[in-house]
């Protein structure tokens, strides 16, 4: 058991493990705190400054990203102080002027009483979270996709903005990206994601398309095992 | 030079090298710093010596000395003439064979050759009684005009290597420390953090293997005295981070330099090796038992590099982006291990404060800012340069009287110091003291030591565009507010410019300023919207002329000002037409030309062009 540590959330005394972020301590206490780049398979990145709260520790207080700063004994923390939503504020009318449509957005900015972006909307789309790329790189183990550009020219791309050689086709980007941005489709035995083409593999027995093939061939290189041992769907094996 | 083994002998190392030299030889120091390497000092260095050899001077009496950058480089290059001191600036190739034979051979002074006070007139021959240096207090990076940074020997003989001797002469780490936070050395590179603690951090962080770096990064546009350091002394920066591993505990330590500084790359490559083979750096130090290291990296040159955890990333060989995290990098910096970071002027402050105490230290400079503080000029001043002052001197005192004031007698409006996350000060503070605490007290910071002047010509809207748009291109990203913050912020600030802002886009810009502060993840985004919250503290009265009367009072701004020829002044010479890249100004010889509105883009050729002032910009 980890040591437990004593902290307060706007005022409620709460206890929770050292180690543990005031993000997972707040959860676990139901108390809210938005957030958008946060992942609990994943390392934290603190990249999207949504889950900003005020701390104050040692006679010191500042702002700080829930989702990284690990709580310690004593530690004061302010969800909703006024210069923290003002940063919440401003972030999710940043993001609204990438995209001003999706639900998850939408749902943020109403909690913040935040009507529209006073920014000019340029819908983007991606919100650059970073989710696809840390779940291909921490999860997948493949890493086929990063950040390229810098600054406001920053996106999401594959080595060379090509086809992006190591994708395996799993779909994980696709499954957490918090605003759907990332399409998926399945055709005919081929799966598409984005404008890329992955066939997929039939199952010898009862010929359903189960799989991408480049996804049986990653499993078959890091298992050791044969190719022909997953060729068949899990039903029929 | 053959390995030295003990304190002892360095110090006897030294008296023989002293003692070979006379001083009464005369020495022909020139400048080879980039500055003046840019301005053709090369060649006047091959002059030289081809001229020595064709009058037949006699080299046992008169030696070439190629130093590092003395920070006057708006009269580069520089030549020095020692032992009388002589200075001259400006110096072309034409004018080494008379140098040689008046000068050198027969102590004449060559009149045209010396500086001139622009006000007075008056000829000054000795560099230290310039006005430019006569103000400056030039501890740090006085030595550069000294030594030859290529030579181990020179840097021996001035004093070199005395403080490391006398730290592993019987200083404990400790008290190496506690003499670094007696002394209150604050870091140089920007937050002006104290180095002792940092050190003393280092120390006591649990951990092995522990790592000290030089942040020789840079990356303030305009900025170049860490260059000039590690270029022109780049033995006193490694003796410094030598003295300082000893003290934190540390085995390896790293320099990472800009790949843009080739010649800070090799000066400090070649020192590295000397000082190795001299048994100063690597195993066994001066016989000590102890050992230390330092290996050079060359960073990319993002200036988001220069901070901290995307300079361990950097290193690391990741992507250089700071990683948000609330642990000191005095306990987890490089590869997770207990890393102490300092600036190279940082580094370079270390031997003075060992060889002379940091009781003498803290007489010079205010109560919480001890030392000296390099400042890069520039902008419109008359004396651009490097320059060294005490921590307390006035703006005013470095502007006017080190400066030389505005060029062409024009008003002085603002002084931009800390980089391009710096603040705008405007007039009313001229006799405010430079120190960290005070800058940062009316909305600027020290930064790394920019400070650029501007005067009536300068338009500070754009200005803070300038900025914001560096800040902006420089952001790595990774967080919203700075990434799409600042960005959404030059938007506004372009709108402005070009006439069509409002009143509540004012609001907007207060109002975002400091969410951005609050919320961005490194100090990049974090001091991002300095430039423009200062100038809208300050003024306010210049926004506002953009937005509700359309103007740009300083005439800068393209959309907001037309150009017109003056009938009264117009001669009709045609210069205005031919030089004109759009043919927007156009006339018959001999009468008023005219400038047709519609195609006039405001490159300002006309101006240039123009021998009677005659096109007016309003
Ligand atoms: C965006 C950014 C750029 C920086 N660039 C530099 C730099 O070029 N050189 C430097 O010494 N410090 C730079 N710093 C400050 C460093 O992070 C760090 O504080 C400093 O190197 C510590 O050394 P010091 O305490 O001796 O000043 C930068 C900081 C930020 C946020
Ligand atoms: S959830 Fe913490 S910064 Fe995004």
């Amino acid at each position: 058991m980890a040591e437990m540590v004593t902290l307060t959330i706007d005022g409620r005394t709460i206890s929770a493990p050292a180690g543990t972020t005031i993000l997972e301590a707040a959860k676990d206490a139901n108390i809210y705190i938005p957030n958008l780049c946060n992942n609990e398979e994943l390392t934290p990145y603190g990249s999207c400054r949504l889950c900003m709260v005020e701390i104050t520790h040692k006679g010191r207080t500042r702002i700080v990203a829930a989702c990284i700063y690990e709580v310690v004994d004593g530690l004061e923390v302010n969800v909703n102080t006024e210069r923290v939503l003002n940063v919440r504020k401003l972030v999710i009318e940043l993001l609204l002027a990438r995209n001003n449509e999706h639900p998850a957005l939408r749902k943020i900015a109403d909690e913040l009483g935040v009507k529209e972006t006073r920014f000019p909307v340029e819908k983007k789309g991606c919100i650059l979270c970073g989710q696809c790329v840390r779940t291909c790189r921490e999860v997948v183990g493949v890493s086929a996709i990063g950040f390229s550009g810098r600054g406001i020219t920053r996106r999401i791309a594959a080595p060379f903005m090509d086809f992006p050689p190591d994708c395996i086709a799993c779909g994980s980007c696709v499954y957490v990206c918090p605003v759907n941005f990332i399409p998926m489709r399945e055709e005919n035995g081929v799966r598409t994601i984005i404008r890329f083409d992955f066939p997929m593999q039939q199952c010898k027995k009862c010929g359903k398309y189960f799989a991408p093939k480049k996804q049986l061939e990653y499993f078959s290189k890091t298992t050791g095992l044969p190719l022909d041992h997953f060729e068949n769907c899990i039903d029929c094996r | 030079m053959k390995r030295i083994k003990s304190p002892q002998e360095l110090e006897k190392l030294r008296k023989e090298i002293q003692a070979e030299r006379d001083p009464n030889k005369s020495c022909i120091a020139i400048c080879a710093g980039t500055g003046c390497l840019a301005l053709g000092s090369d060649k006047i260095i091959a002059a030289f010596k081809k001229e020595i050899k064709k009058q037949g001077v006699d080299t046992a009496v008169t030696t070439i000395r190629e130093t590092g950058c003395p920070g006057f480089c708006e009269q580069g290059p520089i030549v020095v003439i020692y032992p009388e001191e002589i200075c001259y600036l400006r110096v072309t190739v034409k004018d080494v064979p008379e140098i040689l034979s008046k000068t050198v051979v027969n102590k004449e002074v060559i009149e045209r050759l010396v500086y001139k006070d622009p006000a007075s007139g008056e000829r000054i021959v000795k560099d230290s009684e310039i006005p430019f240096y006569r103000k400056q207090k030039r501890y740090v990076i006085g030595n550069n005009i000294n030594i030859d940074p290529k030579s181990l020997e020179d840097y021996i003989a001035t004093g070199g290597y005395a403080a490391l001797a006398k730290v592993l002469n019987g200083m404990s780490p400790e008290s190496v420390i506690e003499e670094i936070i007696k002394a209150n050395l604050r870091g140089r590179g920007g937050g002006g953090f104290p180095a002792g603690w940092k050190w003393e951090a280092t120390r006591k962080a649990k951990g092995e293997p522990k790592y000290l770096i030089c942040n020789a990064d840079e990356g303030d546009p305009g900025a170049f005295m860490d260059r000039a350091l590690l270029e022109g002394s780049p033995h006193s920066v490694l003796e410094g981070m030598i003295i300082g591993a000893y003290a934190i505990g540390c085995g390896q330590g790293y320099i990472y330099v800009r790949n843009e500084y080739p010649l800070a790359v090799e000066n400090a490559t070649l020192a590295l090796e000397k000082a190795r083979s001299l048994g100063l750096l690597g195993d066994d130090i001066l016989g000590s038992g102890f050992n230390f290291d330092i290996k050079i990296n060359r960073g990319g040159g993002a200036f988001v590099c220069g901070e901290s955890s995307a300079l361990f990333a950097s290193i690391e060989g990741r992507t250089g982006e700071p990683r948000a995290k609330y642990v000191h990098a005095t306990d987890r910096g490089l590869y997770d291990k207990p890393t102490d970071l300092n600036n190279v002027e940082t580094w370079a402050n270390v031997p003075l404060i060992i060889n002379k105490g940091a009781d003498w230290y803290r007489t010079i400079g205010t109560e919480n800012s001890k030392g000296t503080k390099i400042f890069a000029l520039v902008g419109k001043i008359n004396n651009t340069g490097l320059v060294e002052v005490p921590m307390g001197i006035t703006l005013r005192e470095i502007i006017y009287d080190i400066g030389g004031g505005i060029p062409h007698g024009r008003k002085f409006k603002a002084v931009q110091t800390g980089g391009p996350s710096g603040g705008c000060i405007p007039e009313q503070f001229l006799d405010m003291t430079v120190d960290f605490d005070e800058l940062a007290k009316i909305g600027s910071m020290m930064g790394s030591g920019g400070m650029i002047v501007m005067d009536d010509h300068n338009c500070m809207v754009d200005v803070a565009r300038y900025f914001l748009k560096f800040l902006e291109e420089e952001s790595c990203g990774k967080c919203t507010p700075c990434r799409e913050g600042v960005y959404q912020m030059r938007m506004i600030l372009d709108k402005i410019t070009e006439g069509k802002g409002t009143m509540e886009d004012l609001d907007t810009i207060e109002w975002m300023g400091q969410a951005i502060i609050d919320g961005s993840l490194c100090a990049l985004g974090g001091t991002a919207p300095n430039p423009v919250l200062s100038t809208l503290k300050y003024f306010r009265h210049e926004y506002e002329a953009h937005i509700k009367d359309k103007k740009c009072p300083a005439g800068v701004c393209k959309a907001l000002i037309t150009y017109t020829i003056d009938p009264e002044k117009c001669t009709g010479c045609d210069v205005c037409a031919r030089v004109c890249p759009t043919d927007a100004a156009t006339g018959k010889k001999k009468e008023v030309y005219t400038i047709d509105q519609e195609k006039c883009i405001k490159c300002g050729a006309c101006i240039e062009g123009c021998n009677f002032d005659a096109v007016i910009v309003s």
